[in-house]
């Protein structure tokens, strides 16, 4: 029996370097992800909208004109309007409870008897949200493409949609650097859920519009203006720059700000780099008490 | 190779106006049981987790194997098995994957992770469920996977909070057993527990902690012995009844013996004075009584009285 050796041979392994243990610990998160009940039911959430989406357009097919003749107009009503969707629910199920359940259900506890550093745990949590949030995404994209397919045929396949795939998955980058930092703000792993889905489902829009109306300043401090470049990716005339694109309306007078693509990208990258960074700050200050 | 080794230098844990662990020193090294006593709230847990970098001291800091867990937790922990409060392991996981997961990061080679993992299942008993979810396991079986963690490694040291906790009695057996086992093979083991009848049975040292402060750190022998006024305790086992006249008037009367009590027709505890040579003498002369002696063993008892004296001495 194990127990029963002469010497513990520890001394001659190598634990791995952490790069390594990101890799593989990554794996084994995914593989918890992949079996759990969340994952199921987010996948059957997006096959219900995609159920509905195929079940309206079949329907009404006949009377919504270019948005089933006109590549550009489907998949932007489609996928820039729905994939935001997608990603704040699989940022809420992944990323909502990653480090507070980490504390609430006691795995954590597991996990830090291990010769692993935080920032590894972190890393690989991380890492495993985003492929789980990156499979429901391309399980809604295959729901589009499907009927895409079936309207339009997959030569009419928009490259515009390629630019809104990447700046969803910047987004989805950013979002769950977000739900990571407010995982690691609590140890309950239902206030990281509720701030999330309140936040990004309506609190930043909200925000950005209220900056918008009452103060008339583009609001590139908020995350939800930045992700308006996914639907805008599929405008006649893409703003590529850094700068916002500046409109008023004729009937209303307000202001209204259009972000460039570069732009969006840059305010995206910010909230990711800046909320990973805070969030596994929190975590490796974090007491397991 | 140096000898495994855990030390606390002036270790210090502040919960807002809660001082948990008061300036704590302690240094153990070599290959031994050293069981780690107090009441609830003595500091036993905090000083685990302290040793494991899951909270952070307010003052001093600790090294395993010469390592400091502040400022190095991956390197330190290389060499330790950690159970710390019962953690739970992620629910879909099977207890192979389970400890596949802790081999992999922990560095085992892959020829030898098979053969790991199912010599720990067996020392746990755990080999038949191998395959099922653990998230559909009892506390106790929940348990005895993390007992198996914490070896599949074959670590110089092992930190055990309180291992026997939410097993059944023969869990609480088997956990001895194997912490028995694994005394044999040069391993430091470091178990806090509140259990007097295990350290008694598995510990070949103690610490007693109080509110957070150390109140010594010896050999279970020098300890009892310290503390009875110099008195130790033996329970002994026969393998017959015997009349309580033998025991006042002939085992009482043995050389060194203050008191002798008759616990039961087959069981006596026998207070004396002295170290080993004191107790090797008494058993010579117990059973040249020929009252049938089986077994003689230091008396749970005796721990007892020192750790409520202590700890009350303390309130």
């Amino acid at each position: 029996m194990a127990t029963a050796s002469a010497t513990p041979s520890t001394t001659q392994l190598r634990v791995p370097p952490s790069l390594q243990q990101v890799a593989k610990l990554t794996r084994y998160q995914l593989r918890e992800y992949v079996r759990s009940r969340r994952f199921l039911s987010l996948a059957a959430i997006i096959v219900a909208i995609g159920a509905i989406l195929t079940t309206v357009v079949a329907y009404y097919h006949g009377t919504l004109g270019s948005l089933v003749t006109d590549n550009l107009a489907f998949y932007g009503t489609f996928w820039g309007g729905g994939v935001d969707l997608v990603i704040v629910l699989s940022a809420v199920f992944f990323g909502g409870d990653a480090i507070a359940g980490e504390f609430q259900n006691k795995t954590g506890y597991f996990l830090m008897g291990l010769p692993v550093r935080r920032a590894t745990v972190y890393a690989a949590k991380y890492i495993a949200a985003l492929l789980a949030s990156i499979a429901m995404l391309g399980l809604y994209l295959a729901i589009l493409l499907g009927n895409g397919a079936y309207y339009l045929h997959l030569n009419a396949l928009p490259w515009q949609l390629g630019l809104s795939l990447v700046l969803a998955l910047v987004y989805l980058g950013a979002v769950l650097g977000a739900t990571f930092l407010f995982s690691s703000l609590f140890k309950t792993s239902a206030y990281g859920f509720v701030l999330t889905a309140i936040l990004f489902l309506f609190g930043f829009t909200l925000i950005g519009d209220l900056i918008t109306g009452l103060v008339k300043i583009e609001p590139w401090m908020v995350i939800s203006y930045a992700e308006s470049t996914i639907a805008g990716a599929f405008s006649a005339n893409i703003n590529w720059g850094l700068t916002a694109t500046v409109s008023t309306s004729p009937f209303t007078g307000a202001t209204s700000y259009s972000a460039g693509i570069a732009e969006g990208i840059v305010i995206m990258l910010v909230y990711l780099v800046g909320t990973a960074a805070a969030g596994l700050w929190l975590f490796e200050h974090e007491e397991f008490n | 190779m140096s000898p495994p080794a855990i030390e606390t230098s002036e270790l210090t844990k502040v919960f807002g106006r809660f001082t948990a662990l008061d300036s704590l020193n302690l240094k153990i090294e070599g290959t031994k049981c050293v069981g780690f006593l107090g009441p609830n709230g003595a500091g036993k847990t905090t000083t685990l987790k302290l040793l494991t970098d899951m909270i952070f001291p307010t003052q001093g800091g600790c090294a395993i194997n010469g390592i400091s867990v502040q400022a190095d937790r991956k390197r330190a922990l290389a060499d330790a098995g950690v159970l710390i409060e019962s953690p739970e392991i992620y629910p879909s996981l099977t207890p192979n994957e389970a400890l596949e997961m802790v081999a992999d990061l922990r560095g085992v080679p892959v020829a030898d992770r098979r053969d790991r993992i199912r010599s720990v299942l067996a020392d746990v008993k755990m080999e038949e469920w191998a395959n099922e979810k653990v998230g559909r396991f009892s506390k106790g079986m929940k348990q005895r996977i993390n007992i198996a963690a914490t070896l599949v490694h074959d670590p110089a040291v092992l930190l055990l909070d309180e291992p026997s906790t939410g097993l059944d009695p023969r869990g609480m057996a088997e956990v001895r057993s194997i912490v028995r086992e694994l005394k044999r093979t040069r391993r430091l083991i470091f178990m806090s527990s509140h259990i007097l009848s295990e350290v008694v049975d598995v510990c070949d040292e103690v610490a007693l902690i109080d509110k957070g402060k150390l109140l010594f750190y010896d050999t279970l022998e020098n300890v009892t012995s310290r503390f009875a006024d110099g008195h130790r305790s033996v329970d002994v086992v026969l393998a017959r009844p015997v009349p309580p006249a033998v025991v006042e008037q002939q085992v009482a009367k043995l050389p060194t013996v203050a008191t002798a009590d008759q616990l039961d027709p087959r069981r006596i505890r026998v207070r004396f004075s002295g170290g080993a040579e004191a107790q090797e003498r008494l058993l010579e002369a117990l059973v040249a009584l020929r009252i049938g002696v089986l077994s003689v063993a230091e008396s749970e008892s005796a721990l007892e009285e020192v750790y409520l004296s202590q700890v009350s001495r303390g309130d």
